[in-house]
């Protein structure tokens, strides 16, 4: 009984994509094997290793978890809209620094659901953030460094807010006409 | 740049991995390319009566269907590489496919080719087997009894394999004022690379070149033996491995499946991707460990220890690894004395065909074993005698003085300074201090213990006239070419297989000090039959002291060659040109001189060289060490265990490696920090559980544990450096001690702990269940 395609369209990385795909396809093969997004990684077949983790509409998601015509509509993020090779991301740059990869494998789920944690809990500590990688296996690092990763991570990316939140602020004034 | 070596530099690989640019096996698409799946067997024992393939074939989607009758005759199969010498080794023939009886679960049955990944997956459930169930031998002790299913009808008692090494005399057992014996049982685990097993192969029927992809941590002894197995030479057969997702010796292995892929890609004209699924891995994919292992440690009251003597009956699986008949023989056996200078030793081996998933090397491969028994009888020992396992120890380990010491299997330990990272550990946990505590707290009730592991590993191989008189069927050499281009720029090629340990930055700061040159200036080329000369790949940490070696040699021999270049362009004889961060210069003449990238293109252009001299600026070295490398150090883990519940504790977790000379601390600790969980893991939760009809119970993620990031302590982790004198780096390995050292820490420190309820041990992993029950035990209940 072939049921018949459907066309999935979602903005990913801030583009618009679409694919038709089978029904049942698992939204992280759409985005690997029809968008050619291959930074997304699959390490299991239970949902237990979260190297498929992506935002979905601003949320840590599984994407092994998802049928990619669920996903339709969405705004996605992966590994590959995080930031390029000379304008890394906090939480890239937090992991080169800190050694919080080896085979990187499971590094883009990880960066992705601690990017997840970070929206929840700006300023983890690291209990929490132990707890927050719940959904991710790594069998490379023994975590540590991963941990010291993400709070670097947590911490340049709250400096960033205060400046932006100085600089709204300060614009705020402008309009005002109180400077 | 100046030293480099010893800096804790970023690595070069990860902006790449971290932007999602890495390219690992499943990213690979090529034109026209097919998906196989595997059919695997459902019984750990069956004959097979009947496969009908017919509604399979129907499938619009599904290009080929083979079964291991289809194959016979067309493909080989594929043999070990460890064919241990003098043990009545018994080899059963493991075909790509069974044939007519499946021996495990996950045996391969049927290879299926289809045009799309999930209608090949589809395509499983129409392949009908009718199989005859038989008995099945799944442990090893029961598998030798007269009587007990036979994995291969021709093999007696299962027993693949009967190896013996030094002998105690019987006197000195009868003569020691004490005799410690227990038996440990070192479980089976699995590797568990986060990436699964992955085969991808492309056949080009013009040039009849077979180019396969496939996650390997040696991609030339995979050449090497695929090349027999499909019958292709080795000059035709192009083996890569790309970015891999970890392998912990679970990639060494030549699998049936590789050979599967190669096979089908080479038939029918087309690319063909296999990748393994995570519940496939854990049965098809080599486990480790599976040793049961039968201690006496001799000795007197005053704690000197006389003898050892050790047996060891090991669980090979269905049939014999790539590395299989290696770990429980040779790395296991020649190590049992460990760090101490233990007079007497002898080692019995049995190794053992069962009706389950064959093992291999797993991260440490046999040391982990060895060392897990002797550090845990040590403590047992200790507590025989009434002495504080840190005095006993004090008392047995190998004399700085003695390096180059002899142990009494007749391994040679390179270098050694033992009690230095043991001071310094007990400096930093102040052990005196310590234990007044723990006294303390047991008066109170609460149970801390405080576990030791001094250890020493066996790696770096290694000398290969040693390999084949171990009958490893391969040599352990390594090599690496430096090729200067003529802007200076260099590309590095290396015979070793990085999969996350970060050569491409440790091997860069090797070459940059060499030649000073800025890291960014070097690249790396690894893992690629074409590119790469013969060599033998990453595994049994052997990457920096032999390949790393390697890099050095070849780049002191481009440096050789330049300097000569630019004596001759600065008219001044070799001996009076020296080199410093990237310039030759005259001796005493301030002004004459060159830069390396001058010199780099005067080489390549060669208008005007030494007479006699050949052009370019290249150098090659083939590196075979004189010995192996032995990294040692001290490992304390300090526990509380919950007595209502069982559950256990971090306290503290504190480890001093001496690795000898540290390329990049900060990878070194990452490899640490790795090995450190992967060890624990082992003790406190990970452990494959067979059914007595050969069923693997814990065949998914969501029965295997894993451990993450909330089961573990934060290890506080240092080093000293004792050089080793048989490589021109000083070099040890740092990938698989922390695996070595930290399972018999853990078990010791939790052993400990109950120590007032006299608790000698518990089978790992350490369950609070099973830990609960032996409290209850020691409290009579």
């Amino acid at each position: 009984m072939a049921i018949e395609n459907r066309k999935v369209t979602v903005t990913v990385n801030g583009q618009e994509r679409s694919a038709e795909v089978e029904p049942r396809k698992l939204l992280v093969h759409y985005l690997r094997d029809d968008l050619g997004l291959t930074g997304t990684h699959i390490g299991c077949d239970t949902s237990q290793c979260g190297a498929c983790t992506i935002t979905v509409n601003g949320d840590a998601v599984k994407s092994c978890t998802m049928l990619a015509v669920q996903a339709d509509g969405a705004e996605i993020m992966t590994v590959e809209g995080l930031g390029t090779r000379n304008e890394l991301h906090p939480m890239q740059q937090s992991f080169w620094e800190e050694h919080g990869l080896q085979c990187g494998y499971c590094t883009p789920g990880v960066m992705m659901a601690m990017i997840g944690l970070l929206k929840e809990n700006p300023n983890p500590s690291e209990e929490e953030i132990r707890e927050g990688m719940e959904g991710v296996i790594c069998r490379c690092t023994g975590y540590q460094f991963i941990v010291s990763a993400v709070q670097k991570a947590a911490k340049i990316m709250a400096e960033a807010n205060e400046k932006n939140d100085q600089k709204v602020a300060a614009s705020q004034l402008v309009g005002e006409g109180n400077l | 740049m100046a030293n480099a070596v010893g800096a804790p530099l970023k690595r070069k690989e990860d902006p790449r991995l971290l932007t999602g640019n890495g390219c690992f096996a499943d990213d690979i698409q090529l034109p026209g390319m097919l998906h196989a799946v595997i059919l695997r067997s459902p019984h750990a024992h069956a004959k097979i009566k009947k496969i009908n393939v017919e509604e399979a074939l129907k499938s619009p989607h599904v290009i080929a269907v083979y079964t291991g009758k289809d194959l016979e005759g067309k493909i080989g199969p594929v043999p070990s590489s460890w064919l241990v010498p003098d043990c009545n080794l018994k080899e059963a023939p493991q075909y790509p496919l069974a044939i007519d009886r499946v021996r495990y679960v996950g045996d391969g049955v049927a290879l299926i080719i289809a045009d799309d990944r999930y209608a090949a997956r589809d395509a499983l459930d129409l392949i009908d087997v009718e199989y005859e169930v038989l008995p099945a031998a799944v442990r090893q002790k029961e598998a030798m009894q007269k009587g007990a299913p036979l994995v291969h009808d021709d093999i007696e008692n299962n027993i693949a394999l009967h190896w013996k090494a030094g002998e105690v005399a019987e006197e000195i057992m009868e003569n020691a004022e004490v005799v410690v014996q227990e038996s440990f049982y070192v479980q089976r685990v699995f590797p568990s690379p986060i990436e699964t097993r992955a085969a991808i192969g492309q056949y080009n029927p013009g040039s009849e070149e077979l180019t396969l992809w496939c996650t390997s941590q040696n991609p030339h002894i995979h050449r090497m033996v695929l090349a027999g197995v499909l019958g292709i030479s080795e000059a035709k057969l192009r083996v890569i491995a790309p970015d891999m997702g970890g392998g912990f010796g679970g990639k060494i292995g030549v699998y049936p499946d590789e050979a599967l892929i190669g096979y089908a890609a080479r038939d029918l004209g087309r690319p063909v991707k296999w990748i393994e699924q995570r519940s496939e891995h854990f049965t098809s994919s080599n486990a480790g460990r599976d040793e049961v292992i039968d201690v006496e440690l001799a000795g007197n009251r005053d704690g000197t220890l006389t003898a050892i003597r050790v047996k060891n009956t090991a669980n090979l699986g269905a049939y014999l690894s790539t590395m299989g008949p290696g770990v429980s023989t040779i790395d296991f056996g020649l190590m049992i004395t460990g760090a101490y200078d233990i007079p007497h030793a002898s080692c019995e081996t049995f190794g053992v065909y069962t009706n389950t998933t064959p093992t291999d090397a797993y991260r440490g491969a046999g040391k982990p074993e060895a060392t897990y028994q002797i550090e845990r009888i040590i403590d047992l020992y200790a507590r025989e005698i009434g002495m504080d396992p840190l005095e006993l120890r004090k008392k047995n380990l190998v004399r700085k003085e003695a390096f180059p010491y002899t142990n009494a299997q007749g391994l040679v330990y390179d270098s050694g300074d033992y009690e230095k990272p043991l001071q310094k550990a007990l400096e930093i946990v102040n052990y005196e201090q310590l234990r007044q505590e723990q006294e303390k707290l047991r008066k109170q009730g609460k149970l801390i213990g405080i576990g030791l592991s001094t250890y020493v590993e066996l790696c770096g191989f290694g000398p290969s006239k040693v390999a084949g008189a171990i009958g490893f069927q391969g040599g352990v050499w390594e090599n690496s070419t430096v090729r200067v281009h003529p802007s200076g720029k260099v590309t590095v090629y290396s015979g070793t297989s990085p999969h996350g340990q970060g050569h491409a930055t440790t091997f860069g700061q090797i070459v940059a000090d060499k030649l000073g040159v800025p890291m960014e200036d070097i690249e790396l080329v690894f893992s690629d039959t074409k590119a790469i000369s013969m060599s033998w790949g990453t595994y049994g940490s052997r990457s920096t002291a032999v390949g790393g070696a390697a890099v050095a040699i070849a780049a002191d021999r481009v440096v050789e060659k330049a300097k000569k270049i630019a004596a001759h362009e600065l008219e001044a004889a070799v001996e009076d040109i020296t080199f410093e961060n990237g310039v030759f210069q005259v001796k005493g003449v301030p002004g004459q001189q060159r830069t390396f990238q001058e010199i780099a293109k005067s080489a390549n252009m060669a208008w005007n060289l030494p007479e006699g001299m050949e052009p370019s600026l290249e150098a090659q070295s083939f590196f075979d060490p004189e010995n192996f490398v032995y990294p040692f150090g001290t490992h304390i883990a300090i526990v509380e265990v919950d007595k209502e519940t069982g559950e256990i504790e971090w306290k503290r977790y504190v480890c001093v490696d001496d690795v000898g000379r540290v390329i990049n601390p900060l990878t070194a600790e990452g490899q640490v920090h790795g090995g450190v969980a992967q060890g624990v893991g082992q003790a406190l939760w990970e452990g494959a559980i067979y059914s007595k009809e050969g069923q693997l119970l814990s065949g998914t993620l969501m029965d295997y544990a894993l451990p993450k990031a909330r089961f573990f302590p934060h290890i506080e982790s240092s080093f000293t450096e004792t050089l080793s004198p048989v490589n021109p780096l000083g070099a040890k390995g740092v990938g698989e001690t922390g695996t070595t050292a930290s399972i018999p820490a853990v078990m010791n420190a939790v052993m400990d702990a109950l120590k007032p309820y006299g608790v000698k041990d518990i089978e790992m992993p350490l369950t609070p269940e099973k830990v609960w029950r032996a409290i209850q035990n020691g409290e009579g209940n």
